[in-house]
């Protein structure tokens, strides 16, 4: 089997296994008083601790979620609710539109049900979102609420430069959030020095478990709850804390970020070789997102994993059946949950036609990525693209 | 065999991917997504391509261990069956949706696609017999589809499987149970699938608005009421005309003219139909030999009757033994074969044009 699909999910990190199992043998509900209450609260706290200290921000600034669902949800829609709390004109929130449908469902659902207004940001064709076209859609931020640009695209892997962005929205008064989910352990990602009001991540991306995550969020940040019960992250965010979780998602978090730099630059160039070689074995092939070796804010301006490839004529879909049938698992970077195809907003926002969309694959290598892997994929994807395109686009 | 399994998420086509993987072929599993907005159909109770259904026959293929897809074909669908249908009852004649898909759709659209990807043939849940390129009726009278499968040419029939032909829908109901299938106990679908509220003059309303015209009465000439669309209408409709005639007497719908926008009824008699008209025939087999003698079923449930079949200016000329009610334009005109023992085999169909 050749795993592709890092981008989706990442096999969880043996250290974690290790640290959940023991934890999960204890009892103890962080909140409670006695002995054992006070176990679980350490080991909790313990892992916020680790969790700040690795992504650069302050313990009370990590409230943990369960994934990056709700922490987007919590973000965008806490902090409108909140500014707009205090400031009636301000409704509208400006977004990019190659955020992932965490986000942009929630902005869509505050402009049906609750009066937003949407600002959307052009992108550059490399998906990535200026300072000036913040700037520009900002105006003088009086009426905005929020705005909300992610950090590393989960479908063509562009890196935008978030501590220029946040910096452009703070000169007009506006806090912006930013959906890291994928950037964490790929790119450096500092929070203090990034300046952003609210970060999402999560950790499966990370080799951590499936259902844990965190918002970083300053401590002078105003945000409505979504979740309302037992107050236990600082009233933001309601529930017993998932302690084992907690536990793996600090542990997966600092292993992540920790090995980074050698990780990544070995999957870097296995991403290089196989993108190199799949050009080299495939006529008319184009990359999707920024050149291989885009570099932006001092660190890569593409995420080392990712390869993002349209193939003219073919069908993602097809591709991603016939790869399948050949033990390649990779994605087509979006299906809705009846796994539909759609053509990919990404794809549609930086200016591709629908065929083009719709003829795409992305592999996302990760920290198990072997040459192995690159090699299998090297070994079918010619015969199976041209297949593909003998079946054509499903279309007449 | 690579072969692909339609699978609708009723329990038909799932047990026919269970058969074909019993077999020994190397299954892959596809959802055809037909509705261009999915969300509607969520909640129609009957609709075929909801999202509830890509769910159930999801679960069916990972019982299986087989991998499943969902291929979107809501574009061609909306055009080569929903278009149509809208169009042949604007055109007043009376279209079968159903047919049209396995012509235009499952047969054609992704049975080409499956080729084209490498797979060897389609494997659905419809209740026909396939041996031999021969297309023959279920052994279950009452679930047969041969019907909405007359359409099919050789080249289509030889990359399909119908592994469902030789047992009865109780049966097929059995199978899914004893593999534990969630769908075994789901109901059949009876209604047009992208009609799920079962409204069909109320759809066409939608689609082709009010098209209003006179109703007459064929023996007097006399108009004896109004319509709202031809539409609304079907050759051999006896309920819900919204006319009385002064005597009484049941009338039927004869005739729908399109640009007149006139429905014309009359008597029992009157609608008496002796010989049928068609257009360009299809065979599932090599060209028969005209002139012929066979069974004709001129409706998706009607009852076949013997027939005389007669070449016709390029389409058939179908004299019936007995006289025949509610024979619609647009309607296929089914040939079978009799065989008792081997179960009654299609010859061929072609669309009705005139009824005489």
């Amino acid at each position: 089997m050749t795993y592709l699909d890092h981008a989706a999910t990442t096999p969880l990190l043996p250290e974690v296994l290790a640290a959940m199992t023991e934890q999960l043998g204890r009892v103890g509900n962080a909140s409670s008083l006695h002995a054992s209450g006070r176990a679980a609260r350490r080991s909790a706290e313990q892992s916020r601790e680790r969790l700040a200290e690795a992504l650069g921000a302050r313990p009370s600034e990590v409230l943990f979620t369960g994934g990056g669902t709700e922490s987007d949800n919590l973000a965008v829609k806490g902090m409108f609710w909140a500014r707009r709390q205090a400031d009636p004109r301000r409704r509208r929130i400006v977004v990019s539109p190659v955020e992932h449908h965490a986000v942009l469902d929630s902005v869509e659902w505050l402009a049906k049900h609750d009066g937003a207004d949407l600002t959307w940001l052009t992108v550059e064709p490399s998906g990535r979102v200026s300072p000036a076209s913040l700037a520009e859609a900002l105006g003088d931020g009086s009426d905005v609420a929020v705005a909300s640009v992610m950090w590393a695209n989960n479908e063509i892997g562009t890196v935008s430069d978030i501590a220029a962005l946040v910096e452009v929205a703070h000169e007009v008064g506006v806090p912006l959030h930013t959906d890291a989910v994928q950037a964490v352990g790929q790119v450096p990602v500092d929070f203090a020095a990034s300046g952003a009001d609210a970060l999402t991540m999560t950790g499966h991306k990370l080799g951590g478990p499936m259902g844990a995550g965190a918002l970083l969020l300053r401590r002078d940040a105003e945000c409505t709850p979504l979740l309302h019960g037992g107050g236990q992250e600082r009233d933001v965010r309601s529930g017993t804390l998932d302690v084992a979780a907690i536990v793996g998602l600090a542990v997966a978090a600092v292993t992540a970020v920790g090995s980074r730099e050698q990780r990544t630059a070995r999957v870097a160039e296995l991403r290089n070789r196989l993108v190199a070689g799949i050009v080299d074995l495939v006529p008319d092939v184009m990359l999707n997102g920024a050149p291989l070796d885009d570099r932006i804010a001092g660190g890569p301006g593409r995420l080392p994993g990712n390869a993002h490839l349209s193939f003219a004529g073919a069908e993602g879909d097809a591709l991603l059946m016939l790869l399948d049938a050949r033990g390649i698992e990779c994605s087509t970077g979006s299906a809705c949950s009846a796994g539909v195809a759609r053509p990919s907003h990404v794809l549609l926002a930086v200016g591709a036609d629908a065929d083009r969309a719709r003829s795409s694959l992305r592999f996302s290598l990760g920290h198990t990525s072997t040459d192995d892997d690159v090699d299998s994929v090297l070994e079918v994807i010619a015969p199976v693209v041209e297949r593909a395109r003998r079946a054509g686009l499903g279309k007449r | 065999m690579r072969v692909l399994a339609a699978m609708s998420g009723g329990v038909d086509s799932a047990v026919a991917a269970a058969l074909a993987v019993d077999a020994g072929h190397d299954v892959t599993g596809v959802h055809l997504a037909l509705s261009p907005d999915r969300q509607t159909l969520r909640s129609g109770a009957r609709g075929c391509c909801s999202v509830e259904d890509a769910h159930d026959a999801r679960r069916v293929a990972d019982e299986l261990g087989i991998p499943f897809y969902v291929w979107d074909l809501a574009d061609r669908f909306s055009e080569d069956v929903v278009d149509d249908f809208v169009a042949e009852y604007a055109a007043g004649r009376t279209p079968n949706p159903c047919l049209r898909c396995n012509e235009k759709i499952k047969f054609s659209a992704v049975l080409d696609r499956a080729l084209a990807l490498g797979f060897d043939a389609v494997v659905t849940g419809h209740h026909a017999r396939l041996a031999d390129g021969e297309l023959r009726r279920s052994v279950d009278a009452a679930k047969d589809q041969s019907y909405v499968l007359g359409v099919l040419r050789p080249d289509q029939l030889a990359a399909a499987m119908f592994p469902l032909g030789s047992m009865t829908k109780d049966r097929v109901r059995e199978i899914a149970a004893e593999r534990g299938f969630a769908v075994a106990a789901k109901p059949d679908s009876h209604d047009i699938c992208f009609i799920p509220d079962g409204d069909t003059r109320g759809f066409l309303a939608r689609r082709l608005g009010s098209r209003p015209g006179p109703v007459v009465d064929a023996a007097s000439g006399a108009t004896v009421g109004e319509h709202d669309g031809t539409y609304g209408f079907t050759v051999g409709q006896r309920k819900g005309l919204g006319v009385t005639v002064g005597d009484q007497r049941p009338r039927y719908v004869l005739g729908i003219e399109p640009v007149s926008r006139t429905v014309t009824i009359g008597t029992r008699e009157l609608a008496g139909i002796a010989t049928v008209r068609t257009g360009a025939p299809t065979w599932t087999g090599p060209a028969p030999r005209l002139p012929f003698s066979a069974q004709v079923q001129l409706r998706a449930h009607a009852e076949p009757v013997a027939c005389e079949v007669t070449a016709d200016d390029g389409g058939l000329r179908i004299t019936l033994a007995e006289t025949q009610r509610g024979v619609a334009p647009g309607q296929s005109a089914v040939l079978y074969e009799p065989d008792a023992t081997l179960g009654d085999r299609v010859v061929g169909q072609a669309a009705v044009a005139r009824a005489l």
